[in-house]
């Protein structure tokens, strides 16, 4: 991965003095936001996003912006480019730009800036590249508007250099690709190469690579760090993951609810944070707990009191050294083959999604199926579900074969292991009450009389710590962490002995996540559950799994306790994993506090 | 690509035959005798009467006049109906007029309706919005005659603009105001579902990309949002020509064209079964032509449509 910088575009030398924080000595902020006030207005009134937000960013410097969702670290950023969603607006404070002020300029001259002054690395790379152009006509797009210099020949192969620079090989062919021919990572790095393509002098990257797989993001994190480094581009770098943020950014604003509440060199407020959020935020962040941990052991310490306060609960499960009990669930030589049409007819391929896999998941246990998208743990979760049925191999549970269960006792089974998924947005029906979503299972299943199932009901509501005033209302009244104690209460209804969590914290924030996990080791503590625990991350699998089962492309890599996988692995690929968990590269000492 | 459209004209085979043989069996099925009713009061003789039977093959089992029918729709053949007149000879004269009929109302209701459609969606909300999506309503709501005979009288009688009948000379500009009574219903649909698609795709975040890169407030719309919400649009349109050429029947009585759908009435009314199918099997195969272009439209337009 070659870099090269041909120097076109007429008025910014590029490559000199390279190296970050080439200015950050002189005095001239390039990005200064003062009292920044940003609002929406909804139906229901106006919501202040943003409320006095303070940020500099020298050239050169990158910055990164940490907080939750609804933090308003996503609204400053868009505020910078005027590109505010719906009826977003900046009703206070200022923004300059090179000593320019940003806030009230005209259309054409914040059309003018954006691409050519400031880039933008958005989100989400599936939805970011319009799925009709050519990749290359997109940022030839890029190139036009921020007037290139040249005709269509220098353009096509200034084209081609971007995305060689960006990190795509044979970059000509790829040009003439339309999006949907792309992976999410290739499309990340179009987006980067679209980002850079008139060498603006600050880019803004929002959540660049959070619906990535964890080894494409840390190459893609890696490629874009030295390409803004030789560039000498500031960075504004938007993430709600603390570990992330440290490992890429020299200096970190934490926003909550809105508002600045600490900011300063990173390091220092890893190792010294002074708001009792960033606190909070330093104690829980999965990817820092996870690297603590690791600190610890290479010190030959026991990681149990290592753990975020709010974590220690699970603690005592995994390290009470359950004793060995019977299996629950064996899965013996799984396969799942698909088969894809292909273009033509009759033409298929088959696709084998899960190959040969074996795992033991034992009672009161917790077993953790790793590994990136298209690995096939879900699709493996899936069958010892026995939503799918495997082209081979065999799933028992309590000793007897699945697949070999009447009907009837297929439906029983049912009783026995319910599962729990990634969305609470989509996991509960709109339409259903949360009394009517809990006790859907218990009705189905002819559980007790009404008054009984109500009972249960509000039995479920205490068990995931949620008032049982809740029964009456309906999921969009609740927040995505509450959403899935409802989803986890509707699993416990009939009393199961396994729970599949089919990535089930992800889409969580970081503080409601270590509140569900917490919630998750109580109710293992409590009713001797068993879980199966589907996730992409292994820094939660730390804190939870007390084995792992690594896989990729459909096959087991490696299988051991935790503590093996994360102190001994054995496979270069777990290798690669962990060490795409952010904040792996922090000093011990920065983040031991 | 040739994979693609070698398995769309490959289903034209079954969606041509299903057609025909359900608008046969229809015709041919219901009660009464065509034959019969020829005569008037007095009805024919024995001997004419089985000797017409003969000739239009009535005697013979359905299954096997439908293979004859089917004969005579590959032979460009359908024989002649009961006065005598060649039906090719009909249909060639109903056909074209009621063919640019359809095509000017088509092309009205689609460079307007995506035209109202795309202010009225970039602007959600505003006052255009506002009375577009009104007069819409309005215009979904009345039923087609309403509106023809209205614009005839005020358009055509009072004001003069237009001539009020097109009769037996139809020019452009005479075809001019039935086509715009035509496109009144579709045109509205059309303003919607433009609207709807283009408020959506303003808020897509490749928009938003789009207009990160820096490209002007034109560019983006013309190249990002109005591309990509013409994508439903044209599929409306593509079904939509199959029902402006059926769907004539209306208002080329209202504005008295020798169309199709004139053409049509007259030989339901008696009872000439013949040209009832061999006139609706000419329909049913633009509609299946027309859609085939919408799918290969389609496929334009969205390329990642090209291989599925």
């Amino acid at each position: 991965m070659t870099t090269q910088f041909p120097v076109t575009n007429g008025n910014q030398p590029v490559g000199e003095g390279a190296g970050r924080s080439y200015e950050a000595g002189t005095d001239k902020p390039l990005l200064e936001i003062r009292d920044l006030e940003v609002s929406f207005t909804t139906s229901e009134g106006v919501v202040h996003a943003v409320r006095g937000a303070d940020i500099t960013v020298y050239p050169g410097q990158s910055v990164a912006i940490v907080g939750e969702s609804g933090s308003g670290k996503s609204t400053t950023a868009h505020a910078v480019i005027d590109l505010l969603p719906g009826t977003g607006k900046v009703t206070g404070g200022s923004i300059t730009f090179d000593g320019r002020e940003i806030v009230g300029l005209p259309r054409t001259e914040i059309e003018a800036m954006r691409g050519r002054d400031i880039g933008l690395v958005p989100q989400d790379p599936m939805s970011n590249l319009n799925p009709v152009w050519r990749i290359g006509t997109q940022i030839e797009e890029a190139l036009k508007a921020n007037g290139f210099e040249g005709g269509k020949r220098e353009r096509k192969e200034r084209v081609a250099g971007l995305l060689q620079e960006a990190g795509l090989p044979d970059a000509e062919r790829r040009a003439r690709q339309f999006p949907h021919e792309f992976s999410g990572g290739m499309r990340q790095r179009s987006l980067i190469a679209i980002g850079l393509a008139s060498r603006p002098k600050l880019l803004i990257a929002d959540e660049p690579t959070s619906a990535l797989d964890v080894t494409v993001q840390r190459q893609i994190l890696d490629h874009l760090d030295v390409l803004t480094q030789e560039l000498g581009t500031a960075v504004l770098f938007i993430t709600h993951d603390l570990g992330l943020a440290a490992e890429r950014a020299e200096h970190l604003v934490v926003m909550f609810k809105g508002r600045v509440v600490e900011s300063g060199p990173a390091q220092q407020i890893l190792a010294n944070p002074q708001h009792p959020y960033t606190q909070r935020l330093v104690a829980s962040a999965p990817s820092l707990a996870s690297r603590r941990i690791q600190v610890a052991h290479e010190q030959g310490e026991e990681s149990d009191e290592l753990l975020a306060p709010d974590l220690e609960a699970t603690v005592p499960l995994r390290a009470a050294g359950k004793a060995a009990q019977s299996d629950i669930v064996v899965a013996k030589n799984l396969t799942k083959v698909f088969s894809i049409r292909g273009g033509r007819p009759g033409a298929s391929t088959d696709f084998k999604a899960v190959d040969d896999v074996s795992f033991t998941l034992q009672r009161g246990h917790t077993l953790a199926l790793v590994g990136e998208s298209g690995s096939g743990k879900s699709t493996a979760a899936n069958m010892v579900l026995g939503l799918l049925d495997p082209t081979s191999g065999v799933v028992e549970f309590d000793g007897a074969d699945v697949a070999k269960y009447s009907p009837k006792e297929a439906f029983a089974f049912r009783r026995r292991i319910q599962p729990v998924f990634q969305n609470p947005y989509g996991s509960l029906d709109p339409t259903f009450s949360i009394f009517r979503s809990i006790e859907e299972p218990l009705a189905l299943h002819r559980v007790g009389g009404k008054r009984e199932r109500e009972k249960r009901v509000r039995e479920l509501l205490d068990m995931v710590s949620l008032p049982q005033s809740a029964m009456r209302r309906f999921p969009n009244e609740l927040s995505g962490g509450q959403r899935q104690r409802i989803a986890i209460a509707r699993a416990l209804a009939l009393r199961p002995e396994v729970i599949v969590l089919d990535e089930a914290v992800s889409a969580l924030d970081v503080l409601v996540q270590a509140q569900i996990l917490e919630l998750l080791g109580n109710l293992q503590e409590e009713l001797g559950l068993s879980y199966l625990f589907i996730t992409h991350d292994l820094a939660v699998v730390r804190q939870i799994a007390d084995s792992v089962v690594v896989m990729q492309n459909g096959r087991v890599v490696e299988q051991a306790t935790t503590d093996e996988v994360f102190d001994n692995p054995r496979q270069q690929y777990t290798r690669d994993l962990l060490a795409a968990i952010p904040g792996a590269g922090l000093e011990g000492a920065a983040i031991a506090g | 690509m040739l994979w693609y459209l070698g398995r769309r004209l490959l289903q034209v085979i079954p969606v041509f035959l299903g057609a025909t043989l359900l608008l046969y069996a229809l015709v041919f099925l219901r009660p009464g005798d065509p034959v019969a009713g020829l005569g008037g009061e007095r009805g024919l003789p024995e001997a004419v009467q089985a000797q017409i039977r003969e000739q239009y093959n009535l005697n013979e089992p359905f299954i096997v006049q439908y293979l004859l029918f089917l004969k005579g729709v590959f032979t460009l053949d359908f024989g002649v109906d009961f006065r005598g007149q060649d039906i090719m000879d009909v249909i060639g004269a109903a056909l074209p007029v009621t063919f640019q009929l359809a095509i000017m109302a088509l092309v009205i209701e689609a460079v307007f309706g995506v035209l109202f459609g795309l202010f009225a969606g970039m602007r959600k909300g505003g006052w255009f919005d506002g009375t577009v999506l009104v007069i819409s309503l309005l215009v979904i709501s009345v039923p087609t005659f309403v509106i023809g005979f209205v614009l005839q009288f005020v358009m055509g009688v009072k004001l003069g603009w237009f001539p009020v009948t097109v009769g037996r000379d139809p020019n452009f500009y005479s075809l001019l105001l039935p086509a715009i009574v035509l496109a009144a219903t579709s045109f509205a649909y059309v303003i919607r579902l433009t609207r709807t698609s283009v408020a959506e795709n303003l808020s897509a975040d490749y928009v938003r990309t789009a207009r990160a890169k820096g490209l002007r407030r034109s560019q983006v719309t013309g190249r990002h949002v109005l591309r990509n919400s013409l994508i439903p649009v044209v599929t409306f349109l593509g079904a939509d020509l199959g029902n402006l050429m059926g769907g004539a029947i209306v208002t080329e009585g209202i504005f008295n064209i020798n169309g199709v759908g004139g053409t049509l009435y007259q030989a339901i009314i008696r009872g000439e079964n013949i040209t009832v199918v061999s006139l609706t099997t000419v329909l049913v195969i633009v509609y299946i032509l027309a859609n085939l272009l919408v799918d290969l439209l389609y496929a334009a337009l969205d390329p990642r449509i090209r291989y599925a």
